[in-house]
């Protein structure tokens, strides 16, 4: 007897369960959840209610980890151990963070990412961030009561590939199965637009804590297209209160501050700027360490002057954006402001100004980044049906390329290509016998390779001895659907092949992660032999899962004969997973996904045979030439 | 359908110049509505892989055949017909000459800082590459000479390049 199937609106009736997936907004001074449960989209909140979770990390001399509102309070208390903002660490060196000298913390310079010495031990950026997403995934699985098929992780849509790899390899940490890393502007604009059925050319304009964003996209039924994006991956609401806090100093003549003063003032700096959104003037005032008062006053006019070209410097990425887009500020037909930072009336005064018309304010800009990544996320994890789904093309934000003769980049991937994307650019050697060449991976838009940044560099060995620029190297760079690239190169002339392909990992090698990982179940006295064994059990499930899915769907495309076999492979998966001998999972995986290689590569087929229904044979056969290949 | 298959084939289009662009448009949507790999997020390894090759391939497809100039350069390779730009940079000395006149207009009007006659030099040089790709379209399209359409495309390289270095230094302008 079947069983009655109960869907909520708007989601599958597939043989499957909804599948756990939530939308992490992993902001510089706030982080949130969300989830889509029963057709709707909600943040999660703590037991307490509170949706935002501050992104504030504290260490204790005794390993002791605290995430949230706790830390954030008592930050002047312990400023070296107490981590806020540390988004603008991630996938930075020493020299790329600004105002590196006012910050309270011991900064350890390391290669491709800075690392901060804390009394638990020096952490990298990544692993402070896996403990926000941690403390993200516990309140998420709590309040779901379940185990997460995955997430999808918002970052700024003008992060770099250091900075999105970061983030990739925090939630790895944080054990958190990415379903994908979406730009911010984009998860806003998705829910932006399915709640308003919006139609059009929409500009999304994002200042958050730390990071700003502007992206440009087309809206129509079912499809959401970024046609430009541009930003500054350096500035946000951070810097307002910077400006305040050196008025402050300027001000009240203060000496050299301690890290606790100067926290404190940091956070007055903050509720000035906060106050000001609803009031004309603001008072700060605060007693030092040293037994000195600050009191003053911030009137709004003093702000606006102190802070003008902050606002300025937002203006400049959207005349890019928009010029890449090839449009004129009238052509946009609504703007869309998100990110804490734009409840400021002098940016809304601004973006109104440049684009002629009153910025929509609408949505809770706190909020709705969370909320769009949730509505991928149930997207993702297959929660729609075919056809109550939407398609989302989003773009690269930098170029990518290579560093050539001189000290020059040639581009390879130009920015705003949409992605997946890949391209292969043909170089040769310049001295007779040579047989390796060094390759460097550089992402952004300047001539000179050392106003760029460096990205990876690696070595193709083995070259065949040849006459100078007789061999030929072809170098392929591909950016997958999260904006990360892989590279790969290969001398193609001979018989004899040199091959070699590099994700870029900016000082974090996978073995550190591992080790990072070793160490934080270490602590959490929890075993790291269970651990893994439950991590490669849910993986089994997961796949499980998909190739049923697959059966399914599309059973009809398998022999009885393979049926039989790939039936035969779940079996053996099923069994191992129910034991304790993880090899035997890893093994029972790779057969399963033997087995279903050719089943996968026809369901593709008949996928794209789809794109092309509703257009009789004779109209496919007649434009591709009568099926032949050219 | 073929992953070796040609990028007019892809999109079900006829192997033109000329092209309908609005079915380029929705036929490279229905695509990547098929084989994006959000629609692959959850899947097994293999599929995953497959829809990242088959994305990646719509994508580059679509960007060859949504320019002219990519298109036409793409049309003469399926052809038999390699541009080879840059091993063929013997021009005419007329085309050269005329060339040398609009980089001088350019290079002044930027030295003067005049917004004005860089959107006016935009404005001409934009009709001089209408009339270009016309001639391109009844070259390739009508008349089969593919030989003078490698040539008409190599002007056209330099004429994009030109408009390009007109656009950035209008851009720089209002930096």
């Amino acid at each position: 007897m079947a069983l009655l199937q109960i869907a909520e609106p708007g989601e599958s009736t597939a043989p499957h369960q909804h599948r756990l997936a939530v939308g992490i907004d992993l902001g510089t001074t706030n982080s949130l959840v969300a989830t889509v449960r029963s057709g709707l989209t909600v943040v999660l909140s703590d037991e307490l209610g509170r949706s935002l979770l501050p992104s504030v990390v504290h260490y204790a001399a005794d390993g002791g980890v605290e995430v949230g509102y706790g830390p954030q309070s008592r930050q002047s208390a312990d400023p070296k151990n107490t981590i806020v903002s540390v988004k603008r660490f991630m996938g930075r060196g020493r020299n790329d963070i600004a105002h590196v000298e006012s910050l309270p913390y011991d900064f350890v310079d390391a290669p491709g990412m800075v690392r901060l010495r804390t009394v638990a031990g020096v952490k990298s950026p990544v692993e402070v961030s896996a403990d926000i997403l941690k403390a993200l995934r516990a309140r998420a699985e709590g309040a779901l009561g379940g185990e997460l098929v995955g997430a999808v992780i918002t970052v700024p849509a003008y992060f770099d590939d250091a900075q999105r790899q970061a983030t990739k390899d925090a939630a790895r940490l944080a054990g958190i199965n990415v379903l994908r890393l979406l730009n911010e502007p984009t998860a806003a604009a998705i829910a932006y637009g399915l709640d308003n059925a919006a139609e059009g050319v929409y500009a999304v304009y994002d200042l958050g804590g730390g990071t700003f964003d502007i992206s440009i996209l087309r809206l129509s039924k079912g499809v959401f297209e970024v046609l430009a994006a541009g930003g500054d991956s350096a500035l946000g609401g951070d810097d307002f209160d910077h400006r305040i806090f050196c008025w402050v100093i300027e001000q009240a003549k203060l000496r050299p501050l301690s890290s606790g003063d100067a926290r404190l003032l940091l956070t007055r700096a903050r509720e000035a700027k906060e106050y000001l959104t609803c009031h004309s003037e603001a008072p700060i005032t605060a007693r030092l360490s040293t037994g000195e008062m600050v009191d003053l006053t911030l009137t709004t006019a003093i702000f606006n002057e102190i802070t003008q070209t902050l606002v300025a410097k937002t203006i400049q990425p959207i005349k890019k954006a928009l010029r890449d887009a090839g449009l004129s500020p009238t052509e946009v037909k609504g703007v869309v402001m998100v990110g804490g930072a734009t409840r400021m009336p002098q940016i809304q005064r601004a973006v109104g100004e440049y684009f002629r018309q009153e910025p929509l304010t609408n949505l809770d800009p706190d909020k709705v980044v969370a909320l769009g990544a949730a509505t991928q996320a149930n997207l993702l994890a297959g929660n729609r049906a075919a056809g109550d789904d939407w398609l989302l093309l989003d773009v690269i934000p930098l170029s990518l390329g290579l560093e050539t003769m001189g000290g020059l980049v040639e581009k390879v991937i130009p920015r705003n290509s949409t992605i997946p994307a890949a391209r292969a650019q043909e170089f040769t050697t310049f001295r007779d016998g040579q047989t390796a060449m060094a390759i460097h991976v550089v992402q952004g838009e300047r001539e000179l390779v050392g106003d760029c940044r460096s990205l990876a560099r690696f070595e193709l060995r083995g070259i065949p001895p040849m006459v100078a620029g007789a061999a030929r190297i072809r170098v392929t760079f591909q950016v997958d659907a999260d904006g990360l690239l892989s590279v790969a190169a290969r001398e193609q002339t001979s018989g004899v092949e040199a091959s070699v392909t590099v994700k870029p990992s900016y000082g974090l090698s996978d073995d550190e992660i591992a080790g990072m990982l070793k160490d934080s179940l270490a602590h959490a006295k929890d075993d790291a032999f269970r651990r893994a064994l439950k991590e490669a059990q849910v993986e089994a499930q997961r796949l499980i899962e998909a190739v049923q899915a697959a059966i399914h769907g599309d059973g009809e495309l398998l022999s009885d004969e393979e049926r039989r076999r790939v039936d035969s492979a779940i079996v053996n998966l099923q069994a191992a997973a129910l034991g304790e001998n993880r090899r035997q999972i890893t093994l029972a995986m790779d057969d399963l996904e033997a087995e279903t290689k050719d089943f996968a590569a026809r369901r593709m087929d008949k996928s794209i045979r789809r794109a092309f229904a509703g257009r009789t044979v004779d109209e496919v056969e007649k434009a591709t030439g009568g099926g032949g290949k050219a | 359908m073929d992953f070796n298959a040609d990028h007019f084939a892809l999109f079900g289009l006829p192997r033109a110049f000329r092209l309908d662009a609005t079915a380029l448009d929705v036929r490279y949507r229905e695509l990547q509505a098929e084989v994006h790999p959000d629609r692959f997020a959850h899947a097994a390894d293999a599929e995953r892989r497959l829809s990242l090759q088959w994305a990646t391939k719509a994508n580059e497809a679509y960007q060859t055949l949504k320019k002219p100039l990519p298109r036409a350069r793409y049309l003469l390779h399926l052809l038999g017909h390699d541009v080879g730009a840059e091993n063929n940079t013997a021009m005419p000395a007329d085309f050269l000459m005329e060339q040398m006149e609009w980089r001088e207009g350019v290079a002044e009007a930027r030295a003067a800082r005049d917004h004005h006659e860089l959107e006016h030099l935009h404005h001409r040089l934009r009709e001089r590459m209408n009339a270009s790709y016309d001639e391109l379209a009844a070259l390739l399209d009508d008349t089969g000479d593919h030989a003078t359409a490698s040539d008409r495309v190599r002007r056209l390289m330099f004429l994009e390049k030109l408009l390009s270095e007109i656009d950035e230094a209008i851009a720089a302008l209002e930096e």
